[in-house]
């Protein structure tokens, strides 16, 4: 079990958790129809972050120049340097170890003829991060296509309850880009409207970019309102590299795992991978009801944010902690009428947490590769 | 104890599997994975579609996973592919990059897009062999025996895996350093899964 000290979210819709969260709440969504950007030959929709506004933030940091640093490390320094504030830990400290979830990192740069190749790597992109705030352990990339957020957050537990680290700085982050969009396009895997999870007229997903920081600590000693992790899995289906498992076996294992620790009756909302794609939405409906969680009410906040790719883990769960320290579960945006299989409790209104004893939620998604993800989440009353 | 079940070294050379050098390079060349895959007599089609880092990755678990016995239709929920390198799967970013240059050059296509994620030769070497544990990919600058050992052991803490196929799988424009190895817990063969004996593994060239 860690505790998480502080956590930062920064997207289209705002520079820090709370800003994100109020904007939810007053049911703005990020995503928004771009042409011509990026060079790309369609429009697409996606939630992007506005350069001048990253810039802005980043240069009040007053450390360096916005010009220097590509938008990729501006958003994961400026995402890291909020949350450490907020958890107020020495981020230099040697017992303190930085880990970066991202797919792509600075991949856009390869657009240009004399790319610095160093530059691109990922590795590079986590040394700076770590660097920014004078830490001298070496970072760890974790890089698991869309579940890498969930698994960055189960490596940091490890890391914790190993005793290797007393604290873990978990920054996730994608930027949009023609490389990224083009191949979720070739994909057919875009929606042309602002995406549906598990509605019947779902067509596909949308994409959006974000950092998000959580600042783990052991949960010893830890306030009671803190939210712990209480545990993950990471399950593969074997099944096939770029869809997901008809009978949802990976996920339906990584849930069952996590159940293992609390019981499905303590479960107040399952926050699902949801990205509108038709058999994504379909394969979850299946996962939950052989987990025996048909019942338990679920949400998708893609229609909110975009599939924000190594960010998502992070973001989702920052937003699903929230909201069930507020005894909330969130409306899923988008959604009208079911279209999966499989019975699943879901709704576009946001709902109460009326049951006390309700204490935890589940974060759970699927990606590239045949992987799967949970974790559990737990508020202390 | 963990133990090094088995293990297959890669570099652009040499193929050493379990300490005996199985296939070298012809001449000046480097080594040829096709050349490799077609002389060990292996039988899976899908090899031919994938990218060069899935390919050396496969390679290297389906060489050592094969000595052990380790049958490929028996679904292994106590198994898990956990791999590492450096460029992620920049090899295949570069190659996807030329497919979305320009305007008359625009092509992109899924195959080639789908590669871009470092994490599917773990998914490739998973659906070999039907591993249904855990799948992860990490990246660090330089091959390390300790960030290998600190992981995977990190990893075995979960009581349900008795198995990790581990390695560094690196893979850049024809330049490959790869070694798989198969990690378990509570068998007689093999040497124990420590920091000397990967950097052992790791100096055969």
């Amino acid at each position: 079990m860690i505790a998480a000290l502080g956590d930062n979210i920064v997207c289209g819709l705002g520079f820090s958790s709370e800003e994100v969260y109020a904007s939810v709440k007053k049911g703005i969504g990020g995503v928004k129809r771009y042409e011509g950007t990026f060079g790309l030959p369609d429009p697409f929709m996606a939630s992007l972050i506005a350069d001048e506004a990253l810039d802005s933030a980043f240069a009040d940091l007053g450390r360096g120049a916005a010009g220097d640093y590509t938008k990729f490390e501006k958003a994961i320094i400026l995402s890291a340097s909020k949350a450490i504030a907020q958890a107020g830990i020495d981020a230099s400290h040697k017992r303190v170890l930085f880990i970066l979830s991202t797919t792509k990192g600075n991949v856009d740069l390869l657009e240009h003829e004399n790319y610095d190749r160093q530059k691109v790597t990922l590795w590079h992109s986590a040394g700076l991060l770590a660097g920014w705030f004078g830490n001298t352990n070496e970072p760890v990339v974790v890089s698991n296509a869309c579940i890498s957020g969930l698994c960055a957050q189960i490596t940091a537990q490890r890391m914790i309850e190993s005793g290797s680290y007393d604290a873990v700085v978990v920054v996730g982050c994608d930027m949009l880009s023609k490389f990224v969009i083009s191949g979720f396009h070739s994909f057919k895997a875009l929606s042309d409207t602002e995406c549906r999870p598990f509605d019947a007229l779902r067509t596909g997903l949308n994409l959006g970019e974000a950092a998000a920081t959580i600042v783990y600590s052991a949960s010893d000693n830890v306030a009671g309102g803190c939210a712990k992790m209480l545990c993950g899995a990471i399950c593969n289906d074997a099944n096939h590299i770029s869809g997901p498992s008809r009978t949802a076996e990976g996920l339906n294992n990584a849930l069952q795992a996590v159940l293992q620790v609390r019981p499905a009756d303590k479960i107040a909302f399952v926050n699902a991978h949801g990205t509108a794609t038709l058999y994504n939405d379909e394969m979850e409906s299946i996962a939950l009801s052989r987990s025996g969680l048909s019942s338990v009410p679920v949400n998708s906040l893609k229609a909110i944010f975009g599939h924000t790719l190594g960010a998502a883990g992070i973001l989702e769960t920052i937003i699903s902690t929230m909201s069930l320290k507020k005894r909330k579960v969130l409306g899923s945006r988008g959604f009208e009428r079911s279209g999966v299989s499989c019975e699943v409790n879901i709704s576009a209104e946001e709902r109460d947490i009326t049951d006390d004893t309700k204490s935890c939620f589940i974060k759970m998604m699927s990606g590239f590769g045949g992987s799967n993800a949970a974790i559990i989440m737990e508020v202390g009353q | 104890m963990i133990k090094i079940a088995a293990y297959t070294r890669i570099t652009n050379r040499s193929v050493v599997l379990n300490g005996e050098k199985i296939f070298t390079a012809k001449g000046e060349n480097s080594l040829n994975l096709t050349e490799l895959y077609r002389n060990r007599g292996i039988d899976y089609p899908k090899f031919f579609k994938m990218d060069n880092l899935a390919k050396s990755g496969f390679l290297g678990a389906e060489l050592a996973l094969r000595t052990l016995g380790l049958d490929t239709v028996t679904p292994k929920k106590g198994t898990a592919v956990i791999f590492m390198n450096s460029s992620s799967s920049l090899d295949d970013d570069i190659a996807y990059q030329q497919t979305i240059k320009s305007g008359e050059n625009y092509f992109p296509s899924p195959s080639v897009f789908v590669y871009t994620l470092a994490n599917i030769v773990t998914g490739e070497v998973a659906i070999r062999n039907k591993i249904m544990g855990e799948s992860s990919f990490y990246i660090f600058e330089k091959f390390s025996a300790n960030n290998m050992q600190s992981i995977i052991e990190q990893a075995f803490t979960n009581t349900s895996l008795d198995m990790v196929v581990c390695g560094w799988v690196e893979y850049l424009q024809g330049e490959m350093d790869v070694l798989v190895m198969a990690v378990q817990r509570d068998v007689v063969r093999g040497d124990e899964f420590n920091t000397l004996n990967i950097n052992k593994l790791y100096d055969i060239k």
